[in-house]
């Protein structure tokens, strides 16, 4: 089954970390993904840049509607995702719980709703 | 006199690593304030790295040390008209090159070894317990932040910023830096020894490749050697040291040379390290002779069975078994109930042991990886096929340890 784990932090946590410094802090992802790998449930994963670079698109209202900055201002914000690919909730939640986002933010994890022909 | 720049180098790097925690633990215990400490005394081997080659190295080099650092620690909170008066200024010895006349007296000064002081600070209950063990490896190992964040996979600015904040934390709440007396010494010591564990015991289940594992083992030893060193009454500390040298003395056994995971009972006895195992049993002795029993030293004579197989050839289950039984009793826990039970099994047969696991509580079982796994070798044992793939299944999902998962994939193999 299909699991994606949504990321989110405090973007304001790392307002402060150099450059250099970030990259080591995003280094501990690559043993991370390289643990799903190896293990063979890894199907995808991005990290994005921060809110404040966002841009919001809709047609909702009937005319095209673009707004600069996120959807909506959040405690924690949205950061990443990974999707695995394991059996059950249990296994999602154990590979969720290595995630290393869980130590300065939290991690939610949802069950695909695509039907696996779309895949 | 000049000395060539790096003979005076790897000399000061050595001085780091055999003397770094002692010289922090007089500064902060000093100061209360672990940053400014660790900031001054990084001044001070900064200042030796430039003077020693002109000036030779001073006869109590860490004498020196501490003098530079607790200097500079004044500096930062003297004015400027008081610093005058401070009586031992090491910035004249740099100019004229003669040692003023106090630096003699003092270079007999004897130092007491703070680092106990400073453990009970990094691990005090105001403080949040994930740091603990963090905060120790720092302060009384040395150990860099980056290293310590690889060691338990965090990211390295995460940490940086907790063990700041902690730090800030000690200086600002007034925690003390004081070894604690009675039923208290009992209780705090108690947050040692788990920070220590944990530095050790994370890795087995936690890490997702073998390779860091290592390093944890290692720095858990050391961290316990300091504790024993000063606190060599403490029949528990002694227990935990037991335990993580026979720990030690099967590392080289815990892998096949392709990496694949071997289980305590099936490693080769001739990998295991007899040195490590001896220092174990000396550990171990002298902790029962205290005659004060607790979980650890139950957790180290549990691995001392498993070790005398060396001599005898065959594990004592029964004795493992007892020795469980006294575990649960004294600190029930999900792992010991499982572990128990694969002792049960091994003693009185799968049958017996599949009953011994249904101790666990059903939902701690329904997501418990090491209840699938041991239930599996049960089921497997029996014949019941279907059952043990089922489990093993179930065990190899719930594992994030690529050793682990290939062991149950191949023990699934193996069945019929």
């Amino acid at each position: 089954m299909r699991y994606t784990f949504l990321l989110y932090s405090k973007e304001s946590d790392f307002a402060d970390v150099a450059p250099e410094d970030m990259g080591e802090q995003l280094a501990v992802y690559g043993k991370y993904i390289q643990a799903l790998k190896d293990a063979g449930v890894f199907i995808d994963t991005d990290w994005l840049q921060p809110t404040m670079t966002a841009t919001t698109v809709t047609l909702r209202g009937g005319t095209k509607q673009v707004q600069d900055g996120p959807f909506a201002e959040t405690k924690e914000q949205f950061g990443g995702y990974f999707v695995v690919d394991v059996p059950d909730l249990d296994a999602a939640l154990a590979w969720a719980e290595k995630c290393p986002n869980v130590h300065y933010g939290l991690v939610e994890v949802r069950a695909s709703a695509m039907p696996d022909g779309q895949k | 006199m000049t000395i060539p720049n790096h003979l005076i180098e790897a000399r000061i790097s050595k001085l780091m690593r055999a003397s770094y925690g002692r010289l922090l633990a007089i500064l902060a215990v000093q100061s209360r304030d672990i940053s400014a400490a660790e900031d001054a005394l990084a001044d001070a081997f900064e200042r030796a790295l430039k003077t020693w080659p002109l000036q030779g190295e001073p006869d109590n080099a860490e004498a020196w040390l501490i003098t530079v650092a607790r200097n500079r620690l004044n500096d930062g909170r003297k004015s400027a008209a008081s610093k005058r008066n401070v009586s031992l200024d090491v910035e004249t010895m740099e100019s004229d090159g003669t040692m003023p006349a106090s630096y003699n007296t003092m270079r007999t000064e004897v130092f007491n070894d703070e680092r106990l002081k400073l453990m009970f600070a990094c691990t005090h209950p105001a403080i949040d317990a994930n740091l603990h063990a963090p905060l120790m490896l720092q302060t009384v190992l040395g150990i860099e932040a980056a290293e310590i964040a690889n060691i338990f996979l965090v990211p390295p600015a995460t940490l940086t910023q907790r063990l700041v904040r902690a730090k800030r934390k000690i200086r600002d709440a007034g925690i003390p830096f004081t070894v604690p007396e009675g039923d208290q010494l009992v209780e705090r010591l108690d947050s040692v020894l788990t920070a220590i564990y944990a530095t050790y015991a994370i890795g087995w289940d936690d890490a997702p490749t073998g390779h860091v594992i290592d390093d944890r083992g290692a720095e858990a030893v050391h961290l316990c050697d300091v504790l024993v060193e000063l606190l060599p009454e403490q029949p528990e500390a002694l227990g935990l040291a037991a335990f993580l040298a026979y720990s030690a003395g099967r590392d080289g056994a815990r892998l096949s040379e392709k990496g694949e995971y071997i289980p305590l009972d099936l490693q080769d006895i001739a990998k295991w390290d007899r040195a490590w195992l001896a220092k174990g049993d000396a550990l171990l002795a002298r902790a029962q002779a205290k005659g004060r029993f607790g979980a650890y030293q139950i957790e180290a004579a549990i691995q001392s069975v498993h070790c005398d197989r060396r001599k005898s050839g065959v594990t004592d289950w029964s004795s493992i078994v007892s020795l469980y039984d006294g575990l649960i009793a004294l600190s029930p826990s999900a792992g010991a109930l499982v572990a128990r039970a694969a002792a049960v099994g091994a003693l009185h047969g799968p049958q017996a042991g599949l009953v011994a696991l249904q101790a666990l509580e059903p939902e701690i079982a329904a997501r418990f990886q090491p209840a699938f796994a041991c239930a599996a070798h049960f089921y497997a044992q029996l014949g019941r096929q279907d059952e043990a793939r089922h489990a093993f299944l179930k065990a190899i999902s719930l594992s994030t340890s690529v050793p682990i998962r290939h062991y149950l994939m191949d023990r699934m193999q193996k069945l019929r």
